[in-house]
């Protein structure tokens, strides 16, 4: 885990554990994350990668039983700390969810909500908001004529499209995106992936993935997790051509998971 | 073999049950219209009773009913979707929400004469207000707060989960969370449990006989001044509701054609409920559609 690099630290976690009641999910995990990379996050089902993922941008609080110990450091502020504003928190660390999650709503409101909530009002404010944020998310061609349908109106692929570009119109510093494509065809899937690598010039992106390929092709850094541990953090290349441990070894050449 | 005998006979049993079912509303309902069809015009809807001459209509009535029904979901349609936020929402998994839980389910199986009752004890007499309309409102309210906040409470629960998560995790405070986002999607679901709760208001007659009353004053349609002895809209007077007409002419009325009038007023009292019902799905389909699918 000792690269010697001249990037800048943005998310720090410190012995983190995570516990569901009595269920230990998360176990004493330290990492560092870089600014403008792309992390990946890989391991077997149930290994804690959401868990860890949901820490960071305090979505476990929904969980009642759920207990976080240990420290994440996100831009040099304890998250979990009582002076944290939640809400605030939330803008700087976005999230796309595994299932694409649009609201009941139509494909405008969909994105121009969050922002109008925080203090955007002005009309045309939003009207430019809402089209840069497709256009990234690379959905503008195709909902452009039709932003005043409803949102689920769309095909699974452009629903997560819009998913990710509702959580890039907040402007955040940090994107979480737990298996974004897991639930898509090759061609969804790929768009986002171009998305992905487009993204993090201005966004420091999380992913977790079960698709190794994804991780390989995406990803600068990957954490290797296994039952709550964190067993190998390290370039990418580094660890899908000679990782350190053998069971990282075992899990990419595909012998277990 | 024996499987598929069993499955046969179930399959015949469910059937000529589910027939019965039908046939019996069915022919509850005609009877009932058939008997009150040949009442239903317009002066009999709106000339007021006669005590004592045949011809007398039902207007008074049939307003103080749909009055009673604007009123009642006045007070209860913000409790109970308040109330019914609070328990799908901010409601901790404890003993007091249990016993809150436990003491909606009592309240929903309170017999409505016992509603009416406790009306009389306390919107009538502790308050000194004599029958009143407003009486009758708060007893209807406290007769309909228990659907109306499981209505509540389970189209809350229903909205996937992931809307509310979107939602948060935009950085959306969860009281914003709950009615911009929550609410809307639980809005048929609720619309419809206010429509049948209509119904249920507008049928009703026990719980309103000791708070609402069974006398009418003489009402002028002109004055609509809220405190005026004769305004219909004063919520501050006796108010007999359509339902207790119909058992008050049934048993105690005087005229020579009571039986037809107590016959007529029933074929509206059906007609009403059934449209309440029809429009309750209806409308809900209709809030979805245009929640799903238009702008909003
Ligand atoms: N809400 C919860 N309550 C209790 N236990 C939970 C909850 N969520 C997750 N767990 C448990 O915590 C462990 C880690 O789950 P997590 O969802 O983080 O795994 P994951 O690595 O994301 O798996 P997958 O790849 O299948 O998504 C699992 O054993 C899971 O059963
Ligand atoms: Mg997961």
């Amino acid at each position: 885990m000792s690269v010697l690099t001249m990037q800048e630290t943005i998310i720090q976690t410190n012995n983190v554990n995570v516990y569901y009641g009595e269920k230990h999910a998360v176990k004493n995990i330290s990492m560092d994350i870089e600014k403008n990379s792309v992390t990946a996050f890989i391991g077997p089902s149930g290994c804690g990668k959401s868990t860890l993922l949901r820490s960071l941008n305090r979505m476990n609080d929904l969980v009642p039983s759920c207990r976080v110990e240990g420290s994440i450091i996100v831009d040099g502020i304890d998250i979990n700390s009582s002076q944290v504003n939640i809400e605030s928190l939330r803008q700087v660390v976005g999230m796309v969810f595994q299932r694409a999650n649009p609201f009941f709503k139509s494909i405008y409101e969909n994105i121009a909500f969050a922002p109008r909530f925080h203090g955007m009002t002005n009309k045309r404010d939003l009207d430019e908001l809402v089209e840069s944020s497709l256009r990234k998310a690379a959905l503008w061609d195709e909902v452009k004529d039709r932003l005043r349908d409803s949102a689920l109106s769309l095909s699974g692929g452009q629903q997560q499209r819009l998913c990710i570009a509702r959580a890039i119109a907040m402007q955040p510093t940090i994107l979480l995106l737990d298996e974004p494509a897991s639930a898509l065809d090759p061609i969804s899937t790929m768009k986002i992936e171009e998305l992905v690598m487009q993204l993090k010039d201005e966004y420091t992106i999380v992913i977790v993935t079960h698709n190794l390929h994804q991780a390989a092709r995406i990803s600068e850094k990957t954490a290797f997790f296994l039952m709550g541990e964190l067993i190998e953090m390290d370039e990418t290349g580094k660890i899908f051509t000679s990782p350190e441990n053998e069971k990282t070894e075992a899990y990419i050449s595909g012998r277990f998971g | 073999m024996k499987a598929r005998l069993m499955d046969r006979a179930a399959t015949v049993v469910l059937t000529l049950i589910a027939v019965l079912i039908i046939g019996t509303l069915v022919g509850l309902l005609g009877f009932i219209l058939s008997q009150g069809w040949h009442k239903l015009n317009l002066d009999f809807l709106t000339s007021p009773p006669d005590i004592v001459n045949a011809g007398g209509g039902i207007g008074p009535q049939l307003f103080n009913s749909l009055y009673l029904l604007v009123l009642t979901m006045l007070i209860a349609l913000p409790l109970g979707i308040g109330a019914g936020i609070y328990m799908a929402e901010y409601a901790p998994d404890n003993k007091i929400t249990q016993f809150i839980r436990m003491s909606i389910e009592v309240l929903s199986s309170l017999p409505s004469i016992v509603v009416g009752l406790f009306g009389l004890l306390v919107f009538v007499n502790m308050t000194g207000w004599g029958y009143t309309l407003f009486g009758g409102a708060l007893a209807l309210t406290v007769f309909n707060l228990p659907l109306l906040v499981r209505v509540t409470e389970d189209a809350l629960r229903n909205v996937p989960r992931s809307q509310k998560e979107a939602s948060l995790a935009l950085g959306i405070t969860k009281w914003r969370t709950i009615v911009s986002v929550i609410l809307p999607a639980a809005l048929p679901g609720i619309i419809t449990g206010a429509i049948l709760a209509s119904g249920r208001v507008f049928g009703e007659a026990a719980a309103l006989l000791f708070t609402a009353g069974m006398s009418s004053p003489n009402l002028d349609f002109t004055d609509f001044s809220m405190n005026s002895t004769t305004s219909p809209l004063n919520p501050f007077r006796p108010a007999e509701t359509l339902a207790v007409h119909i058992w008050k002419v049934n048993s105690e009325g005087l005229t020579p054609d009571a039986r037809d009038v107590a016959d007529g007023a029933a074929a509206v009292l059906i007609i009403a409920v059934l449209l309440f019902n029809l429009s309750a799905r209806w409308f809900g389909n209709w809030v979805y559609k245009k929640m799903t699918s238009g702008s909003n």
